[in-house]
């Protein structure tokens, strides 16, 4: 039998403030163990969390940037658990009345766009670190505790199960990430945890409508482990389901070094949160008005953004994609064009010579050491004709070591395209008296044989030549 | 009686609160007079009535994004069962 997969995922945002939800205590990544606590965020008795301002801001505008309705009237749950991370035994968060609902996202895989919706949005409090004095949690003897991390802000993002394949799940992941970088609510660095999801994976045969059991999978923190953890997982229950075995409904967790996924059991079998609302945090009510000015804040989004690097600059899909998953790399590219540089060869550089570069030395675009003017600049000078493409280059790798304009590399260097006709023939008639061979080929009908000849010339020219103007005259030479 | 003694168990076991079985009976018993009562609230008419989450007329309180000093990490730690370098030290998570 054949089965498709059914796949959704909640990812987990930390946003960017300076505070935690519900205190003051800082949220910079890094600190010593327990320095950014109190006795709200330790869940002492007596305390009284207040909102910060900023998490309704940044989930609200999330809330619009993914198409979902804004719920006027949200409050806050305790969604009871007994774990060390949690000091309070339990975690504050949404249940009944998130700050944001059905909403979507369009993801686009194989050329084909799929809308991917979104169940809900909402605000909660990030948990505490363990730190396990075994190798993994299941053969520590005791674990450690930091809680710094608890109580910074988080969004939950839920889908609806509308993915059925990894590629899609990742696609959809970046997609969320890239919006909420856009709008600035989130740093979205996964390595610090900053972006994390939990997957859920059913399968059930193809053509058929109702769900599978499923399994979850929490806590991936890396594109490659989503894409890896589901493959597994589509494979391990293809096989269970085909030798007459049931799917069981579990946890299971991800394990890097040996690509599987693993059941965990935990000694709270039964998931009983007994929500409750949160008595101590009063309602927030937002104004249509509210929202509507938070609306008018949000930047141009990716999908908006995308469509004018196709529709004005004439990028093909795929390059206006690349450009516009990071707002880093979309911001870049309109700074090189500013200045009038061909948006096309920008696209070509940016995620050519320039993302090689950058990729090698491990940087991002932010500290790129050529700088988006430069770049425009130099673009200009090949569409000038002041440098060929193959010069441009040198000069790019020059850029990249030194400060210098590019027009100061092309002069120091003596880089300049030689465009001088009567220079480009002398060279011209040297390669064809040297080379008898190609030039009896091409005489004889195998007009291929002119590209070694222009190879030839443009070496003989140190690159220099217009190459344009070499294959012109050459050929004139050659059918005199 | 309408709570049972696993019903009774489970909400002991989600609540981490050890019964002993002599003991049982007495607290199944006691849960399921206090669901009676509670159940006294079904008899009045709410058809008109909104869910009401909030007793207080209080909405929209909130602080501004603006860090505050933190506890030292002596006076956070102060009331650990145990600790180690810095940290609040737990017993074994999951089970073998």
């Amino acid at each position: 039998m054949n089965y498709e997969a059914v796949i959704g995922l909640e990812i987990h945002s930390e946003l960017k403030t300076n505070t935690k939800i519900f205190c003051g205590c800082a949220t910079s990544f890094g600190a010593e163990q327990n320095t950014h606590v109190c006795p709200v965020c330790l869940g002492l008795p007596g305390v009284l969390p207040v909102v910060n301002k900023r998490v309704v801001e940044f989930a609200i505008k999330a809330g619009l940037a993914t198409n979902c309705t804004i719920n006027n009237y949200s409050k806050f749950d305790r969604k009871n658990y007994y774990y060390p991370d949690l000091p309070k035994n339990f975690q504050t968060s949404q249940y009944d009345l998130p700050i944001a609902e059905h909403g979507y996202v369009d993801i686009e895989v194989d050329g084909k766009t799929k809308r991917i919706r979104l169940t809900r949005i909402h605000m909660e409090e990030d948990a505490g670190k363990l730190v396990h004095s075994g190798t993994t949690i299941k053969d520590s003897a005791t674990s450690n505790v930091d809680y710094n991390r608890t109580g910074v802000p988080l969004l939950e993002i839920v889908s609806e199960p509308d993915m059925s394949s990894a590629a899609e799940a990742r696609t959809y992941m970046e997609k969320v990430k890239s919006i909420l970088e856009y709008i600035d609510v989130s740093n979205c660095r996964m390595e610090q945890g900053n972006l994390r999801a939990d997957l859920n994976v059913s399968l059930r045969p193809v053509g058929t409508t109702e769900l599978g059991t499923r399994t979850e999978m929490k806590n991936i923190n890396s594109f490659k482990a989503l894409e890896d953890a589901i493959s597994y997982e589509i494979e391990r229950q293809t096989e269970v389901l085909e030798d007459g075995g049931h799917i069981v409904q579990e946890t299971r967790t991800w394990d890097p070094a040996r690509g599987i996924t693993l059941s965990m059991r935990s000694k709270e079998e039964a998931h009983d949160y007994r929500y409750m609302p949160e008595p101590d945090l009063p309602p927030i009510v937002t104004t249509p008005e509210q929202i509507e000015r938070y609306r008018q804040e949000l930047p141009e989004l990716p999908d908006a953004r995308q469509a004018r690097l196709t529709g004005q600059y004439g990028l093909s899909a795929y390059d206006a994609a690349v450009i516009t998953a990071s707002r880093q790399l979309a911001e870049y590219f309109d700074a090189v064009i500013v200045d009038g540089a061909d948006p096309k060869l920008a696209a070509n550089w940016i995620m050519g010579d320039l993302a090689k570069n950058l990729n090698a030395e491990g940087k991002t675009i932010e500290d790129s050491p050529v700088e988006a003017k430069r770049l425009g600049a130099m673009i200009l000078l090949i569409s000038k004709g002041t440098i060929s493409s193959k010069i441009a280059k040198k000069v790019f790798e020059e850029m990249w070591k030194s400060p210098d304009d590019p027009e100061k590399i092309v002069k120091d260097k003596g880089l300049v395209q030689i465009t001088d006709t009567k220079a480009i023939e002398a060279i011209v008639d040297a390669v064809i008296a040297a080379n008898p061979k190609p030039v009896a080929d091409y005489q004889g009908g195998n007009k291929k044989a002119i590209g070694a000849l222009v190879g030839q010339v443009m070496k003989q020219s140190k690159g220099k030549a217009n190459p344009a103007m070499v294959n012109q005259l050459l050929a004139a030479r050659l059918e005199q | 009686m309408k709570v049972s003694k696993k019903d009774m168990e489970n909400v002991a076991v989600l609540s981490r609160l050890s019964i002993p079985e002599a003991e049982a009976a007495q607290y199944t018993s006691q849960l399921d007079a206090f669901l009676a009562y509670v159940e006294n609230l079904k008899s009045v008419p709410t058809d008109s009535v909104k869910p009401t989450t909030y007793a207080l007329p209080v909405q929209n309180v909130f602080r501004e994004d603006v860090v505050k000093p933190s506890l030292e990490r002596e006076a956070a730690l102060a009331n650990a069962p145990l600790r180690e370098d810095g940290y609040f030290k737990v017993p074994r998570i999951l089970e073998e």
